[in-house]
């Protein structure tokens, strides 16, 4: 079964701090050619039934995401692609 | 008759406690309220205290929006009913659209834990009456995500109704635009602050007395003088 994949990331004029911290880290592993990185949140999300996009995204809406401060998408990915997006 | 002021306690809260302990000795009646349950037991105002509801799970404050007990909330306030959201009440205060805006993770990075001068910058609400404008007051400050951040016309919106309750003096502790540590409101009667007046009511454990104001401003105003 499809599931319906959520990405939450902090609106673009929002401070990041902890994406600064990370990318303020990368050079200690010989890393210097990241200019920025930012941090959000990844939800999965099973229905019972046939995935609902509609319904995601108002999950997403009301809950998942604080629209003051975030952006969400919503897709579908099939079962094999969650697998390997975890690999 | 004596003030009845409620005081949530969700899973993961911290503070109620103490936030009991302090509407008594402002010479109120705290009544302890439950989150699963949507009853306020006649209750005169209520306090949401700091901590961490439901782990600070997805946001701050995110989950305990939808607690039963919330939902009454969220309509009595919106009839007038005196709300105080500290710490963690502030950011279910706006994560319930209660209070415009968001608080997000420190600016440092840094949980800050000290004693905080604040200016009490509006005096016409439910919670703040009982102070002079411009008053100084000190009251302890602990958060992990305390920067409270909105859009540039939501705080030009705030300062222009004098909406801005408190702001941070002599340093900002976690990076809050406008250095503002408290917003109310249109009505008045609903207040978000990060620091604790609830730390701040005994000399055995505070810095000051000066948290005491905060409560006996919610007996004033319920007692009808005038804000």
């Amino acid at each position: 079964m499809p599931r319906v994949v959520v990405d939450v990331m902090l609106k673009p004029e929002i401070l990041d701090p902890q994406g600064q911290a990370v990318a303020n880290a990368l050079p200690r592993l010989g890393v210097s050619d990241v200019a920025s990185v930012r941090i959000g949140r990844r939800i999965e999300i099973e229905f019972t039934g046939e995935p609902d996009l509609d319904r995601a995204r108002e999950i997403a809406d009301k809950l998942l995401a604080n629209p003051v401060i975030e952006d969400f998408t919503v897709r579908l990915v099939e079962a094999d692609e969650t697998a390997d997006a975890r690999s | 008759m004596t003030a009845r002021v409620g005081v949530v306690t969700f899973p993961g809260s911290l503070d109620d406690g103490d936030a009991a302990r302090a509407v008594r000795i402002a010479g109120a009646e705290p009544v302890r309220l439950w989150h699963g349950d949507p009853q306020l037991h006649g209750v005169d105002a209520v306090v949401l205290p700091g901590g961490f509801s439901y782990g600070d799970y997805l946001r701050c404050g995110a989950i305990a929006r939808f607690a039963p007990v919330m939902e009454t909330i969220v309509d009595a306030a919106r009839g007038g009913l005196p709300v105080l959201g500290i710490c963690n009440g502030f950011q279910i205060l706006c994560e319930a659209h209660l209070l415009p805006g968001a608080l997000t993770r420190n600016q440092h990075l840094h949980f800050r834990n000290r004693d905080q001068v604040l200016r009490i910058e509006s005096v016409g609400t439910a919670w703040t009456n009982a102070f002079q404008p411009g008053q100084e007051v000190l009251i302890p400050v602990k958060n992990g995500e305390g920067c409270y951040v909105a859009d540039t016309a939501t705080l030009d919106q705030l300062e222009g109704e004098g909406r801005v309750v408190a702001r941070y003096v002599g340093g900002n502790p976690n990076g809050s635009q406008r250095d503002i540590a408290a917003i109310t409101n249109a009505a008045g009667n609903v207040v978000g602050i990060m620091p604790h007046p609830e730390h701040a009511v005994e000399a055995l454990t505070g810095p000051s007395l000066d948290g005491l104001g905060f409560f006996t401003s919610a007996l004033k105003h319920l007692v009808g003088a005038p804000a």
